[in-house]
């Protein structure tokens, strides 16, 4: 194992990494309004869907990549206006929205199974990408990679150090108190809960345009399920949001390319890794209660009604 | 002009009638996937086609596909033995109990499960001779690689894939004898992201020509992608990957559904355990890449005449296993029965099958 090869799997953990990234990064935002969405595998493949329609149609990729941003923020909506203005549980509203998705995506991409798209070509970063190493694993990938770098920035600062994230977190932490001071609770969680959708969208277009070109049934095989779990791994922290999305997609990898090396440990074993480093934070965060501060959005998953105030 | 429309409209009506006068034979399908999967499905489908436009208007078929296996299929069988089907293919290996029980409760109906074990005097077995597809893929792959390291994603260690990557490794052998063989299980039949992961795991291994043997053409893409090469599974894979793509190895049921349906109709159908290959046209190497050097090329088609005519049977003797023990004396060939049972790799895989 020398260290160019090293740089390779880095290179590939990052790729298969990214989805789950968006997903995250959208869902984070979402969950610290205090709104649990776990619609995310059905909105993902609705994007994927009609990411690939649109640009299969358009032969324009970045169109792709728009349409499907559009079509997580109307999922997005649909569940926003179910959980928020009629009161529906969010836990059952999500399942229903993966459901959902996963059927209409299936019916509306039938025609589409089998096509061929060129898809995203790599752009390797000019002076960056000749860096050793470091330039191979960070900066020859795609403009949807690129992206997902920019976005988690980006996010990392608006949460943290920008009015709109410290009323992003009020809401979350305490609708009343929110309300109380002014703040458009209902409006702030709508907004999240597009943000998440646009992202998730956004995860559905890069599986089906980038990391695999092409249109199948199902094709993000419950990756929506493992970005949620991403985001309980990394206690809603975005910088460790970033880090987890790549230490899963590794490990994704890993069992795979350890049976090359003629491993003969149960690659079921290991790909269950994420799943079990999941639990396994869970289990620290949440026996310590110093750490407590860690743990979710005080309000996460229950419904804030302006007209009855407590 | 009108004389002529007016011969072709008493002879439309007269097809009319005759057609109605004879009740088509009536014959379903149940598939696992979408026929729109562009792999194992998809072909079923081609060849329920194929069969319906050689009867001409004779026979009526019915498909229902992305059948779950288990239960459902049950359900699935049965409402097609009520609809009037008199035969009924089954076509993934999952489906087989159930065809098992349906075969029980419908004693006049003539079942036929694809890659199955079980028979009963209604239901029969067919299976492709995947191994001679294989054997040819060696041959193009060892020819082909630079970094003499072939590339080969399976999907589960059952006997069938294991009979796949030992007749891979001995057609590479035979033309290559530094030839490596890497194996990566991607633990499922379809997944187009983790088969991408797996094809770039081989490739980052130094593989620089992919075989699979899960359905999804998604690791034909990833070698395109990264200037590798790749041979394309049960269906013509060609158009995902013009420049990667070596061959297909296409399954082609159609003459086995043919000849079935007419030995029911014809009263002389009998259960038995069918294998079919490129002698009876049921594999077919499709769209062979133009672009490949001619001694290659020549190979390929040496190779595919040798097997085709049977002087060329990849599992014949002396083989030992990668322990160092003989499982094919010399002289012998394996029978289909023992094709059946293949559970070790040849000398010179340095692998273990996971157990």
């Amino acid at each position: 194992m020398d260290a160019d090869f090293i740089a390779q799997i880095l290179f590939s953990a990052i790729k298969t990494g990214t989805p789950l990234l968006f997903i995250a990064l959208g869902e984070v935002i979402c969950e610290k309004s205090g709104v649990l969405n776990l619609g995310q595998e059905g909105m993902m493949l609705m994007g994927a869907v009609v990411g690939f329609l649109a640009a299969y149609s358009t032969g324009n990729m970045a169109f792709g990549v728009l349409a499907a941003m559009a079509m997580g923020c109307v999922m997005s909506l649909i569940f926003g206006v179910l959980v928020l203005h009629l009161g529906a549980n969010q836990v059952a509203t999500g399942l229903a929205l993966t459901i959902f998705g996963t059927g209409l995506s299936a019916f509306v991409g039938s025609d589409f199974v089998g096509k061929t798209i060129q898809g995203f070509n790599p752009i390797p970063i000019p002076y960056l990408s000749s860096i050793p190493y470091l330039g191979k694993i960070l900066f020859e990938h795609d403009l949807l990679v690129y992206l997902s770098f920019i976005m988690t920035v980006l996010i990392m600062y608006v949460a943290n150090k920008t009015r709109l994230g410290l009323t992003l977190k009020a809401v979350g932490e305490n609708p009343n108190a929110a309300n109380a001071i002014g703040i458009k609770v209902l409006r702030v969680r709508y907004l999240a809960i597009m943000f998440g959708g646009a992202m998730t969208g956004i995860a559905g277009a890069y599986m089906s345009l980038v990391y695999t070109p092409m249109w199948a049934e199902n094709m993000t095989a419950g990756r929506g399920w493992i970005a949620l779990a991403l985001v309980v791994f990394a206690s809603w922290r975005v910088g460790r949001i970033m880090l987890g999305a790549y230490l899963f997609g590794l490990a994704s990898i890993m069992h795979l390319v350890l049976q090359g090396f003629g491993w003969t440990i149960s690659t079921n074993l290991l790909a269950m890794l994420p799943y079990v480093a999941t639990v396994f934070v869970m289990v620290i965060i949440s026996a310590d209660k110093f750490k407590e501060k860690l743990l979710a959005p005080r309000s996460l998953g229950k419904p804030f009604d302006p007209r009855h105030m407590a | 002009m009108k004389l002529k429309s007016l011969l072709l409209g008493v002879g439309l009506m007269l097809g009319v009638t005759m057609a109605q006068a004879e009740e088509p034979f009536k014959v379903g399908f149940v598939y696992v996937g979408p026929v729109g999967d562009l792999g194992w499905s998809y072909e079923h489908d081609q060849g329920r086609k194929e069969m319906e436009k050689y009867f001409k208007g004779k026979v009526k078929t019915t498909y229902v596909e992305n059948v779950a296996e288990g239960a459902d299929a049950e359900r699935v069988i049965t409402q097609l033995v009520k609809a009037g089907n008199k035969v009924i293919f089954t076509t993934s290996f999952g489906f087989m109990n159930a065809t098992v029980k349906a075969a029980k409760r419908f004693p006049n109906v003539v079942f036929e499960h694809a890659t199955g074990y079980k028979r009963a005097k209604n239901l029969g077995t067919y299976v492709l001779r995947t191994y001679e597809g294989r054997y040819i893929s060696g041959v193009a792959a060892g020819l082909l690689t630079k970094t003499n390291t072939i590339g080969y994603i399976g999907a589960f260690p059952i006997p069938e894939v294991i009979r796949d990557i030992d007749a891979t490794y001995m057609g590479a052998k035979s033309v290559n004898p530094n030839i490596k063989l890497k194996i990566v299980w991607a633990n499922t039949w379809y997944d187009p992201g983790k088969e991408t992961d797996a094809a770039n795991a081989l490739m980052d291994q130094g593989a620089d020509v992919l075989i699979q043997h899960t359905d999804s053409p998604a690791p034909l893409i990833a070698a395109q992608k990264r200037g590798a090469r790749a041979i394309g599974q049960a269906s013509d894979q060609s158009k995902f990957a013009p420049q990667a793509h070596i061959f297909s190895v296409r399954d082609h049921w159609a003459p086995y559904y043919i000849k079935t349906v007419q030995q029911v109709m014809d009263g002389t159908w009998k259960s038995q355990d069918f294998w079919g290959g490129f002698h009876d046209n049921m594999l077919q190497l499709a769209s062979i890449n133009p672009n490949l050097p001619k001694d290659v090329r020549a190979k390929i088609d040496e190779t595919l005449a040798a097997i085709k005519s049977g002087k060329l049977k990849p599992f014949t003797g002396p083989i030992k296993d990668n322990t160092g023990k003989i499982v094919v004396p010399a002289g012998h060939s394996l029978t289909d029965q023992e094709l059946a049972r293949v559970n070790w790799y040849v000398q010179g895989i340095t692998d273990k099958i996971p157990q």
